[in-house]
């Protein structure tokens, strides 16, 4: 398996995974640097992704969309906090508008991530956290978890069958 | 994706975890059973802003509380851990997803 080990934290909403690839830590990176590899593997199937606008610079933005099945579009907008090409990216994911706007009072996650050589190949390091808009309460609706794959299980399947 | 709680829950859940000290009254709860004068003592702010985050908790499910002779007990609420565990579940499955397609793009077919 490529995640190879994941800790859970459910009163501080916090996730740490690790998981290891036969490929050299360059390679690893390129899956976040360049925009078209990105949007390959950022969305499930279900819910493919368009990365819109892609700048991995402190205080840059990534800006995307997810389409789900029914044509319908949710986006997503990424503000880099830290970047240290090819190791190290951090940036806050949040619920955007079309236009890229962050949308107030969403939820944001935190997302730290950290490539280093192990083993011939690449380990990457990633921390999650939960955060909370100011204006949680006068968020109409939510819809936070649509865009999330079904289980593991069916990824695994849909990789196989490609 | 199947959520188990409500929109609106999951946003009074969110808000209610984006405070340290609410999260730390929560694990405190988790741990025990206790009051909410007991949490005063805890942290330096008032009574009152105590209590409020206690209510925010408790709106969200998170808590309750019971009252005990003179004092107010704060305790868990079994379900809406539950429930934050389902919202972290999620981000698990999503991330184990991803970390599968990137494997998948640098050409590993392990298994």
């Amino acid at each position: 398996m490529t995640v190879v080990t994941v800790e859970k934290d459910y009163e501080s909403l916090s996730l740490i995974m690790l998981a290891e690839f036969d490929a050299p830590l360059e390679r690893v990176w390129e899956l976040w640097a360049d925009p078209r590899q990105l949007e390959r593997w950022w969305g499930p199937p279900t819910h493919p992704s368009t990365v819109v606008t892609h700048d991995l610079a402190v205080g840059g933005e990534v800006t995307y969309f997810m389409t789900d099945p029914d044509g319908r579009r949710s986006h997503g907008r990424w503000r880099v906090t830290s970047v240290d090409p090819p190791r190290a990216l951090a940036f806050t994911d949040g619920f955007a508008d079309p236009d890229g706007t962050l949308r107030p009072g969403t939820p944001r996650t935190e997302v730290r991530v950290q490539l280093a050589e192990h083993d011939g190949g690449t380990r990457m390091d990633l921390r999650f956290t939960f955060e909370s808009g100011a204006h949680m309460e006068q968020l109409d609706r939510l819809g936070a978890f649509d865009v999330f794959p079904q289980s593991v299980g069916q990824m695994d399947a849909v990789i196989h069958a490609s | 994706m199947v959520v188990s709680a409500s929109d609106d829950e999951v946003d009074r859940l969110f808000h209610a975890l984006a405070d340290t000290t609410r999260r730390d009254i929560l694990q405190r709860c988790i741990g025990g059973e206790p009051s909410v004068s007991r949490l005063a003592d805890l942290y330096p702010m008032s009574f009152a802003a105590v209590q409020k985050h206690v209510a925010v908790l408790e709106r969200a499910g998170l808590v309750t509380k019971e009252r005990r002779g003179r004092e107010q007990l704060v305790h868990t609420d079994g379900d809406a851990v539950t429930r934050a565990r389902t919202v972290l579940d999620e981000l698990e499955a999503a991330w184990r997803g991803r970390v599968d397609r990137m494997a998948d793009l640098l050409g590993e077919r392990r298994r």
